[in-house]
């Protein structure tokens, strides 16, 4: 039991990381119905400007503190995110209004491809580390309800923690604020959001903004537990299933998604491996997203919209 | 002056509906013919099949056969690679388990093993398009990686994981020397480049072309979306699977799952994306062009005395292909394949345009 327990928490915290990548995709599709292929790609982009900036800053300043350093970093990170969103608005998507979904989504694959050139050749293509000062190590919980107690890492906990406070912080953004509520007509119908006022390029460049937001807290998370490599592009394409899973339009869905890809991936090869001959982790979301498709394709909670021919 | 079709007259629709109805068509495409299979053979260097004109001619087969699928009939796959795989690995088991099996007929059987997979995972397509589809082909890449990495049995229980083959023949000709393994992908490439012309010019292919163009008007006017799908993912998969044959098997010669992994289907769809969707000219043109930039860009800086780390090159590859699919989708949709089109269309007029 406390085994299956410690299994079912790694899972939930693995889990909570995929949502934080699904849910830059379920954003971008949400405001503009592209699908961004680049997400994982704009993680480690992400990522790299984060770890390299917070160990160039205090270089370039000449002063020696960690928190300075990460903050600072964290800002100029973020700046540069905020400018590739508008260099892909400007000089990709504008240009690609109205196109099809395949179209877009090819184009999209090819800002994957220039972004992983790109942040290699800017940063370097070595294995970088991301301090922001995560504690290490792991915590015992519950000791006296299970023999030994659950073995619980405390860098997973803040992870999912952090991961929870973005997810109610864009709720927030996305009910509350004027922009949100642009966003969110924007994505319902883009013409008649256009004929009411709302400068359909600057919301795109906002919403790219705040998917390179989400991305840069995605690589920063994982990049202190991983470290920041190329393979870190890679993790986003476990981020597909996912948002298949909960739906491409739903936030909730995408964090619910996240937590089932999550749970199901480390049970499955704990359980299930050993009938496969192990290493299922691969192929587990792909074959469930799969099968989802099949029975529910618009996900848990997606809006029905695919048309079947 | 010298590209034109006046005075060349059809007489009969065969005349009509021929491959290349001009005559300087037929003629430049003999030439080539004649260069490919007796110039380049007497006068080549290793080095020049080995790296360059080998996998060109197999990733431009497994272009066009994934052009088929994502060009002609609108359906993306991510998962070229997977159906590559299992087409060298189909043909693998079927050398190795069946004695006195010749290549050709393991080669073929490789291409339908990879037309079974690849209708199987065809299916949800007919549920689900878009980048959906694209989940589920991806689905197919990530299991097929799997599968041949972890289950012995498809190689055959070696124990690296690795498998191998060697002493290949045709006929009685042994396949060893560059020359003669660029003779047979050559002649290979051919038969199914012809083939896949004229399926694209027949019924079958019109059935595609209107699928992808707009299904629900191909549905009303009386063709099988399920049939039309179905057997755009048999053709184009069995053309994969025995281009991952050839590449397996002539390329590479012992090899592992890496070789077919995502970035193969990655390259595969940016070819058919450069080269030019729906179009059997430019499959060759995607992958000549994807060969030779990154051999380019390689020798250049060097020629130049730069020194560029191989680290940066292939970062700079990386951007290159990124802007360039970014660049094709938005200016010329339909890849170097359409410039050539437009540059012939150019010529007929040259020098007096109006």
């Amino acid at each position: 039991m406390g085994f299956f327990l410690e299994t079912l928490f790694g899972g939930l915290m693995a889990g909570m990381l995929y949502s934080l990548i699904a849910l830059g995709f379920v954003l971008i599709y949400k405001a503009s119905g592209v699908f961004n292929f680049a997400q994982g790609a704009m993680v480690l982009f992400a990522a790299l400007a984060m770890a390299r900036f917070a160990e160039w800053i205090p270089k370039w300043l000449g002063f020696d503190n960690l928190i300075v350093a990460n903050l600072l970093a964290f800002v100029a990170a973020m700046a540069l995110m905020i400018v590739l969103a508008w260099a892909i608005e400007r000089l990709c998507l504008s240009k690609l209004v109205n196109q099809e979904g395949i179209t877009l989504l090819m184009a999209t694959l090819g800002i994957s491809y220039f972004l992983d050139g790109l942040g290699q050749t800017m940063f370097g293509n070595d294995i970088y580390s991301i301090n922001v000062g995560m504690p290490k190590d792991p915590a015992m919980i519950l000791e006296n309800l299970f023999e030994g107690g659950l073995l619980l890492s405390k860098e997973d906990l803040i992870a999912a923690i952090i991961a929870a406070a973005l997810v109610a912080l864009l709720a927030l953004f996305f009910q509350k604020t004027a922009t949100g509520r642009a966003l969110r007509a924007v994505a319902d119908d883009h013409q008649a959001a256009q004929s009411i006022g709302i400068p359909l390029n600057r919301i795109w460049v906002i919403v790219w903004s705040v998917a390179g937001f989400a991305a840069l807290v995605a690589g920063i998370i994982w990049g202190s537990k991983l470290g920041v490599q190329f393979s870190l592009s890679l993790v986003a394409l476990k981020a597909l299933p996912v948002v298949i899973l909960g739906g491409l339009t739903s936030v909730p869905g995408a964090i619910l998604g996240g937590l089932i890809i999550g749970v199901g991936e480390k049970l499955s090869e704990i359980y299930l491996g050993p009938f496969f001959g192990g290493g299922i982790e691969i192929w587990f979301a792909y074959v469930l997203a799969l099968a989802f498709l099949l029975l529910r394709p618009q996900g848990l909670f997606g809006e029905k919209i695919i048309d079947r021919v | 002056m010298l590209y034109r079709e006046n005075g060349q007259f059809k007489a009969s629709y065969a005349a009509d509906q021929q491959i290349f109805p001009i005559l300087q068509d037929r003629v430049a495409i003999g030439a080539l013919l004649a260069i490919a299979f007796i110039v380049l053979p007497l006068f080549g260097s290793e080095y020049l099949f080995r790296a360059i004109l080998i996998p060109f001619l197999i990733l431009a087969l497994a272009a066009l056969g994934l052009n088929i699928l994502v060009g002609y009939c609108g359906q993306i796959s991510l998962g070229t690679g997977a159906f590559m795989a299992v087409g060298a690995y189909g043909a693998y088991n079927f050398l190795v388990r069946i004695d006195g099996m010749p290549l050709i007929a393991a080669m073929l059987l490789g291409g339908l093993s990879a037309t079974v997979i690849g209708v199987l995972f065809g299916i949800p397509s007919l549920r689900i398009k878009g980048l959906y589809l694209a989940v589920a082909t991806l689905a197919a890449q990530f299991f097929t990686d799997w599968a041949f990495l972890r289950i012995s049995w498809f190689t055959n229980n070696s124990s690296s994981g690795s498998v191998s083959v060697a002493g290949l023949n045709v006929l009685g000709l042994p396949i060893e020397s560059p020359v003669s393994k660029y003779l047979f992908c050559l002649v290979v490439v051919c038969v199914f480049a012809l083939m896949a012309k004229n399926l694209t010019r027949s019924a079958i292919g019109r059935q595609w072309m209107a699928i992808r163009d707009m299904d629900v008007a191909a549905a009303v006017i009386g063709i099988r979306p399920m049939y039309a799908k179905l057997t755009a993912f048999a053709v184009s998969s069995f053309i994969v699977g025995v281009a991952g044959v050839l590449w397996a098997f002539i390329h590479l010669g012992a090899w592992e799952p890496a070789a077919f992994s995502i970035d193969r289907s990655f390259q595969l769809l940016f070819m058919v994306i450069i080269g030019g969707l729906g179009s059997i000219m430019g499959a060759f043109f995607g992958a000549a062009f994807i060969i030779v930039l990154p051999i380019l860009l390689d020798q250049i800086p060097q020629l130049l005395g730069i020194p560029l780390s191989t680290a940066t090159t292939s970062h700079l590859v990386h951007m290159i292909f990124g802007a360039l699919i970014v660049f094709f989708l938005i200016v010329e949709p339909h890849g170097l394949a359409k410039l050539w089109s437009i540059g012939k269309q150019k010529l007929r007029l040259w020098p007096f345009p109006h």
